[in-house]
């Protein structure tokens, strides 16, 4: 994919051979990369279409070492890009061709986890899954449950503030997570949050969710645990079309139920599922709904109930309800493997990650459906549809000409349509790279200025991933008059 | 609202050019809260009413002046609610001061703050412009969390004019149970049953007596009042409001005789501080204090991991101690430009928050 990079931003000008010469100094051999292969790795994170080449890798083995590394790129002006598990899918993590990655791989210890207190300090590259995992023996677990928790690290949940398919009841990173320990760009230890529910001041640590590394380079974070409720059963629902899929999940919280997981997908999504996972998702359903209740078994059963009810009236031509963990998980692992299994079936997928109000659900499904058919394109959707955040998955073959273009401006024209319908252009995903030219639809100038002046506010010269998350106002106006004129223009073919 | 907008603009840029200061204010009800209020008035309460409820989406967008009590009985009539349980202090409260506070009532302890539910703001910063924040859907990560930075911020930052929270509904089944028991005991049972898939969703301990609301679905309240036995508290709302609204005995008692009240914010677990006499919320991480020395509730709050605040008290002592626990200096740094960087000529609540804000 081509893509202006700020990559050849003026305003940074490194004497490489001189920070390798002053980073030695202050990091272990092993902790700092600097040849091509070596650094070939990490030219990208989960949005494998954008690459670049990183001037550097440091993989700081604790804090003290993260902390000499960004004083000195302080002192000399350098980029820091910082990286978890580089699952995100948004290039947050990609590097800068003037900046240092700053992997926190080695920072993987799970400090302490107070049962009692239930919390967990953890460095910022322990595993999301790990901390459920080590927290299991009391009963215990964290909640956000992104899709990658196998592999995505917790920094990077805090960066991205990730979500999950249980987000509707348990909330996002942002409402678990009781404070994180950093290192501002000048190379101070600053603390956001703290062992309370509450910390005096601004709400800082708020603003360090989702600041996808702009703020400040995570060292450590607390995080909330929640009690394993004793039993949960999810109902997989069928319908004949997609209308009355996306009205039922209206339906459901009109009727007052907060399901601890609401998720859809359509036909697209199921068929690319069903041969790679065996779910057991009903091939003929234009969509199915995954509808979870957890909580006591005699809460289970009336909230089961209830939402049988809803589905019922809302036109499901089937119902089932896990009998057992083993059928819950299954049910759930053909959502959860979803992408990879669009991803076998198409050489290359978009996916986009805009939040609409849920009443909006089937129109915005139609809607695809109408795009689809005007670029050639095929589109599975695999939704959050419970929050109203939606993954349209865009399939396309970049070796095909134009296709690349096509795939770019359907994306663009779902995202629009989602800020038009009251949503937003990421829900989960962040803004990274990927969307910094789509914030313009959602921001006027002065609220992009704003941003600006946040980030400042923390990062003075700038050197904190610079170029991503916010779009420069330059960036702003050109795209909003590339886009007036791609809508005056007919569509490609 | 594009006149009150213009007159509040025009009111900014003169008190900027003037170097004077203006004080917004809803109600009123929260004047006590924070450093003292210095500056010209200005009255937001004027910009009221409900922009837009749509109960199936679980959000609402109501204007910054409008009264807190009047939005929840709106919510109410559609059997929903502000889970958080704002303290209103006043029949004046708004939901503007409700953000600005960012204070949460018994609730919070299950199911968040006031900031966990402020999904969307549209505010007048200090140059004058017209911000939107966030929106009315759950989940958004475009742009930096303004919305929940508004929550707390006292009005320094700028003029809320409109906000959007996400409701639930109310819950289905409600118990209060009381169980007599010492301070030690009522921390631990407390932890011991926060561990537990169990609907608390308030606790009060105070002189003896842990008094415990279970709420959630009729079967889960049932249960769980059968695992935990105590004595049924009848009329239970009263006590819960007299919680909230803090007219309850405990911070009746000695408000005649002008003892500072004490906000001490601590993890759960944190044993009893021994300050004096206390009243504890939120499963233990909130204690209220009468009186005690402030050098000691300060350091022992920090000491613990969390911090205390001057809630009420006497200007003199506001001044001397200021009203919230001081910043570390790369915070205190990061304040100053948050400050400047949407109120640039100091304009706004100043010194609401901390002195130099």
């Amino acid at each position: 994919m081509s893509i202006d990079s700020n990559f050849s931003d003026p305003r940074f000008a490194v004497d490489r051979e001189a920070l390798i010469a002053r980073l030695r100094k202050v990091l272990p051999v092993q902790a700092l990369l600097i040849e091509d292969e070596e650094l070939r790795p990490y030219e990208c994170d989960g949005l494998t279409a954008f690459r670049e080449m990183p001037l550097l890798v440091a993989l700081p083995e604790n804090e003290a070492q993260a902390q000499a590394l960004v004083k000195v790129c302080y002192e000399l002006k350098v980029p820091i890009v910082p990286r978890g598990a580089a699952t995100g899918l948004s290039g947050g993590a990609m590097p800068h061709r003037d900046g240092v990655v700053v992997s926190l791989a080695k920072l993987k210890k799970i400090i302490k986890l107070d049962p009692v207190a239930r919390t967990a300090v953890v460095q910022p590259g322990v595993r999301n899954l790990s901390v459920s995992e080590a927290a299991a023996p009391f009963n215990l677990y964290y909640a956000p449950d992104p899709s990658s928790q196998i592999a995505c690290t917790i920094g990077g949940n805090v960066a991205e503030n990730s979500g999950g398919v249980h987000c509707l009841k348990y909330g996002l990173t942002v409402h678990n997570v009781l404070r994180v320990r950093g290192i501002t760009a000048d190379g101070e230890i600053a603390e956001f949050g703290n062992a309370a529910l509450d910390a005096a001041g601004y709400d800082l640590l708020a603003l360090m969710n989702g600041s996808e590394g702009l703020l400040a380079l995570i060292t450590e974070v607390t995080v909330k645990l929640t009690p394993k409720p004793e039993l949960a059963q999810v109902v997989l629902a069928s319908f004949d079309n997609v209308t009355k899929a996306g009205d039922a999940v209206a339906s459901i919280i009109a009727a007052g139920i907060i399901p601890a997981g609401l998720e859809m997908m359509d036909k697209k999504a199921t068929h690319a599922v069903e041969p790679y996972v065996k779910a057991g998702y009903d091939m003929n359903a234009e969509a199915i709904l995954l509808c979870e209740s957890d909580g006591t078994p005699e809460e289970v059963a009336e909230e089961i109930g209830r939402m049988k009810a809803v589905l019922e009236k809302s036109g499901a031509s089937e119902i089932r309800v896990s009998q057992n963990e083993a059928e819950r998980l299954k049910f759930w692992a053909g959502r959860k493997a979803a992408f990879p299994a669009v991803g076998r079936v198409t050489p290359d997928y978009l996916c986009m990650d805009g939040t609409i109000p849920r009443k909006r659900l089937a129109e915005m499904l139609i809607a695809i459906a109408d795009l689809s058919q005007k670029y050639g394109l095929r589109c599975a959707n695999v939704f959050h549809a419970g929050d109203g955040n939606l993954h349209p998955l865009i399939m396309y073959d970049a070796n095909q000409p134009g296709e690349v273009e096509r795939a770019a401006d359907f994306g663009a024209d779902i995202l629009e349509l989602s800020v038009a319908f009251g949503g937003t252009v990421t829900g989960e995903h962040g803004v990274g790279v990927e969307k910094i030219n789509v914030m313009a639809v959602q921001f006027s100038l002065s609220e992009i200025s704003a941003f600006h002046r946040l980030k400042a506010a923390f990062d003075e010269r700038g050197l904190l991933n610079p170029g991503k998350g916010i779009p420069t106002l330059a960036r702003c106006r050109e795209y909003t008059q590339t886009r007036a004129g791609a809508a005056l223009s007919a569509p490609r073919f | 609202m594009n006149s009150l907008i213009k007159d509040w603009t025009d009111q900014l840029f003169d008190a900027a050019e003037t170097g004077r200061k203006l004080n917004i204010r809803g109600g009123g009800s929260k004047s006590f809260y924070g450093g003292a209020e210095t500056g010209d008035l200005l009255d937001v309460s004027v910009n009221r009413g409900i922009v837009n409820y749509e109960p199936t989406e679980l959000v609402v967008t109501v204007r910054a002046g409008t009264p807190l009590a009047e939005l929840q009985a709106i919510l109410a009539e559609k059997g929903q609610c502000l889970p958080f349980e704002p303290p209103h202090f006043g029949p004046g409260a708004t939901v503007g001061g409700m953000v600005a506070t960012g204070l949460s009532g018994p609730r919070r302890q299950a199911v968040g703050a006031v900031r966990d539910f402020v999904l969307g703001v549209k505010l007048l910063d200090g140059k004058g412009e017209l911000l939107s924040f966030g929106g009315q859907v759950m989940k958004n990560v475009a742009g930096y969390d303004v919305p929940r930075l508004m929550a707390g911020s006292m009005g320094t930052l700028g003029i809320l004019l409109e906000v959007s929270l996400k409701v639930l509904p109310l819950p289905v089944a409600e118990k209060t149970l009381r169980f007599v028991m010492s301070e030690a005991d009522a921390l631990e049972k407390l932890n011991l049953w926060g561990g537990r898939p169990l609907p608390v969703s308030a606790s009060a301990w105070s002189d003896g007596a842990l008094t415990l609301r279970l709420s959630g679905a009729e079967a889960a309240v049932a249960a769980a009042t059968l695992k935990l036995g105590g004595e049924v508290v009848n009329a239970p709302d009263a006590f819960w409001i007299s919680v909230r609204e803090q007219t309850h005995a405990f911070f009746a008692a000695d408000a005649a005789s002008a003892a500072p009240l004490w906000r001490l914010s601590v993890p759960s677990v944190a044993p009893s501080l021994n300050l004096g006499t206390t009243l504890i919320e939120w499963g233990g991480a909130l204690r209220w204090l009468r009186g005690g020395d402030v050098q000691l509730i300060r350091t022992a709050a920090e000491q613990v991991g969390g911090h205390a605040t001057l809630f009420r008290g006497e200007h003199a002592l506001k001044v001397s101690t200021g009203v919230f626990q001081p910043l570390s200096a790369p915070l205190a740094r990061i304040h100053r430009n948050i400050k400047s960087a949407f109120d640039p000529h100091g304009v706004f609540n100043h010194g609401r928050m901390y002195p130099d804000l």
